[in-house]
């Protein structure tokens, strides 16, 4: 696989570096020595069958794995040119540049309101005008302001999957994070709240640099600039999303994004 | 397609359940309405008759209340019908109860001139406002006369009440007593249902807020109801936090190992151990050890007379409070792990500590479940006995624990409660017959003040779920 040449940019253009990445559960392999580099300001997509370590990559962006018992990471990752995997890294700090999405819709049994504003009073933000702003400002980038603005008290659990999911985006950019991660973000929702999520994040590349999760290849070819595709925990291959789905350069890919498996 | 039948059928199993729940809510009912019955029924003005008995038995007449019927083996052979008649008097007639063949009654006569009254002392006085065997009209004016002199006394404070009331007995004697001894006095024969109805409600309210007399068969029982209450919820305050910390630990901190298994099972073993295992621990260790060592280190000048060294309300409370704490814990990690995972990775990838996550999404998503333990650990804790007899309740507290001179809520003091009241009353009575009532009536009002405070929760509970609920689930 040595031979698939992977992608590299400019260390200005770099968001993320990972350098020979492995990570096991228990001892049993999820990763095995990826490298790749994420760029800044760009979508990039993790694609590859259930399994294949494509969460796992992006759950160690910003060291969700910590929290899973029996976990062991090897390598490099660099935020910017800095090692967010040694030891006297602060998660809480690291989390808070690199925001997450997950795949279920999970507002917190709260307020609008109060869901966005929970990571701004984290960080010790308690000016009710500066919060309202700062909410008005998030749920305006998730393009929820319109549906929700006469209703930020309302229970967060009264607005539809498709609402919720894109609260919790704009939970994850109130914080103003420099990553954002989205793993499978539209899987469980329906196809018009689907096309509108695949729209924001369109939207959100302009500020954020985006890894988008996904085992849905059109998702991936719509929304990304660029796409990874990740089998049995190695990474296969790694170029501009035009390139892959169109020239795939590794036999498994092309099975891959062909349907032949997965 | 062949419907499934018999057992497979689900219509057995059916019964069997509604079965289960017909029977848990019958013997419930039956058990509230024994208590309701005998206990409440107590308070109602029994009517009050003269018997008259066969002069072969050679018992004179008296004035009393029917009680109780019931047939008795003789020891010749052969089945006795008897009546229970209470006819109070104990300071000068003895007993107070008594059981009578139904074949020596002679006549029942329902005298309006018949009278009962409350004593300070010796329990109730039952007699007649005039001599039986005067002439009509002079017997029914020196009764109106004598009541209306009792009502307007008993309108003054005793102390300031003098004279006496002329008590005739239904063989004719007289006796004076005293006006001051009055406690409350009613004419039941000439009461119409209304006056019926305020006497029995005034009786009860009477029971619910005044302290007992005479070895706790007569009075109220309000020291009692007030120790329960007051040592349940100092109870409460102490076992609720360490019970949600402890959960917490065990299901938010601690590895997931064997260790925290076997910790788990342990905890979950306590709720086993008889309770007087707890009140001999609260003994030995709170009583004995903390309280000694407290004495010697703050109270050294009044030993050897102790403060903390002896039996009082904040051990049986921290007494109760180990207790209950299992069925705190459980019910509170119960909780816990219901909280969903995708909540505490919402908030941890936002950059929460652990700290912060526990305080601002898991607690108040717990706090449901947290109310649940509390309402189980006071049903278990207010009809709790055993330990407090060791660790701090009496028969008789001169003073509540509560009070208007500081620290006005004294820790060290020794209280009473209601299960010890029962116990003392049914067990360890002088006059078994006229605690019993009161025994019943005692273990209603506790059921009920369980039944409050549990209410309570439950309502604060649902509003909780409430708040923030899912509309489709």
């Amino acid at each position: 696989m040595t031979d698939i040449p992977t992608l590299t940019f400019d260390p200005a253009d770099t968001c993320l570096n990972v350098e020979q990445l492995s990570v096991s559960y228990d001892g049993k392999a999820a990763l095995r020595e990826v490298s790749l580099t994420v760029p800044r300001h760009r979508v990039t997509a993790f694609i590859g069958p259930s399994g294949c370590g494509k969460s796992t990559l992006l759950r160690s962006f910003n060291r969700m794995n910590d929290l899973i018992r029996g976990v062991e990471v090897t390598g490099h990752i660099q935020l910017f040119g800095e090692d967010i995997l040694a030891p006297e890294v602060d998660v809480t700090v690291l989390r808070r540049r690199i925001g997450m999405v997950f795949q279920q819709p999970n507002p917190f049994p709260m307020s609008v309101f109060d869901n966005v504003a929970y990571g701004l009073r984290l960080q010790g933000l308690s000016d009710q005008r500066a919060l309202e702003r700062e909410v008005e400002w998030a749920l305006r980038s998730a393009a929820l302001w319109d549906e929700v603005k006469d209703r930020l008290e309302a229970s967060a659990l009264t607005l539809s999957g498709g609402q919720q999911q894109r609260l919790v985006i704009a939970r994850a950019i109130a914080i103003r994070p420099e990553v954002l991660l989205l793993d499978e973000p539209a899987s469980a929702l329906d196809p018009i709240s689907t096309l509108k999520i695949e729209e924001l994040i369109g939207q959100l590349a302009e500020a954020y640099s985006i890894i988008v999760v996904t085992h849905n290849m059109q998702q991936a070819a719509r929304v990304s600039d660029y796409t990874a595709f990740l089998y049995l925990g190695e990474l296969v291959e790694f170029s501009a999303t035009d390139d892959l789905f169109t020239r795939p350069q590794a036999r498994q890919t092309e099975d891959y994004i062909t349907g032949r498996y997965g | 397609m062949k419907t499934p039948s018999g057992w497979r059928s689900g219509d057995g199993a059916l019964w069997l359940s509604t079965g289960a729940v017909t029977l848990t809510l019958l013997l419930t009912v039956t058990l509230l309405v024994l208590l309701g019955r005998v206990g409440f029924g107590h308070f109602w003005p029994e009517p009050l008759a003269t018997f008259t008995f066969d002069p072969a038995t050679g018992q004179p007449p008296v004035v009393a209340a029917r009680r109780e019927h019931s047939t008795f083996a003789l020891a010749e052979g052969g089945m006795e019908a008897r009546t229970l008649l209470r006819t109070g008097n104990r300071d000068t007639a003895p007993p107070d109860f008594r059981w009578v063949a139904d074949a020596s009654l002679r006549s029942a006569r329902f005298d309006p001139a018949a009278i009962e009254l409350e004593r300070r002392s010796w329990g109730p006085a039952l007699g007649l406002l005039a001599p039986p065997e005067a002439p009509a009209a002079d017997r029914a004016a020196l009764a109106a006369r004598q009541w209306a002199r009792l009502e307007g006394a008993l309108t003054l404070p005793p102390q300031a009440r003098s004279g006496t009331l002329t008590l005739y007995g239904a063989d004719g004697s007289a006796r004076p007593l005293p006006l001051a001894e009055v406690v409350r006095a009613w004419r039941p024969n000439a009461m119409n249902l209304q006056d019926k109805l305020s006497l029995y409600f005034s009786r009860i309210g009477a029971f619910i807020s005044e302290p007992p007399r005479e070895a706790n068969t007569e009075g109220g029982i309000f020291p009692a109801l007030f120790g329960t209450v007051l040592m349940v919820m100092l109870m409460t305050v102490v076992v609720t936090p360490v019970g949600v910390v402890a959960a917490l630990y065990l299901h938010e901190y601690a590895p997931q190992g064997p260790l925290t298994q076997m910790l788990r099972i342990a905890v979950n073993n306590l709720a086993g151990v008889p309770s007087i295992v707890y009140g001999v621990f609260g003994l030995g260790f709170f009583v004995y050890l903390v309280g000694g060592s407290l004495d010697r280190a703050f109270f050294a000048d009044t030993l050897p007379a102790p403060t903390f060294g002896t039996p009082g309300l904040l051990w049986a409370s921290l007494t109760l409070a180990l207790l209950t704490l299992p069925v705190m814990i459980v019910a509170t990690e119960e909780g816990l792990s219901r909280i969903p995972r995708q909540l505490r990775e919402a908030s941890l990838a936002l950059g929460a500590t652990r700290f912060e996550t526990i305080r601002h999404i898991i607690l108040p998503q717990a706090l449901p479940a947290v109310l649940t333990g509390v309402i189980l650990a006071v049903a278990r804790g207010a009809g709790e006995v055993a330990p407090l007899m060791l660790v701090g309740v009496v028969k008789l507290a001169p003073e509540l624990p509560l009070d208007g001179t500081f620290p006005f809520l004294h820790l060290d003091r020794q209280f009473m409660h209601l299960g010890f009241h029962i116990y003392d009353l049914a067990f360890q009575s002088p006059n078994v017959e006229a605690a019993r009532p009161l025994v019943y009536a005692s273990a209603l009002l506790l059921v009920l003040m369980i039944v409050l405070l549990n209410l309570g929760a439950v309502l604060l509970r649902a509003y909780l779920r409430g708040r923030h609920r899912d509309p489709l689930g």
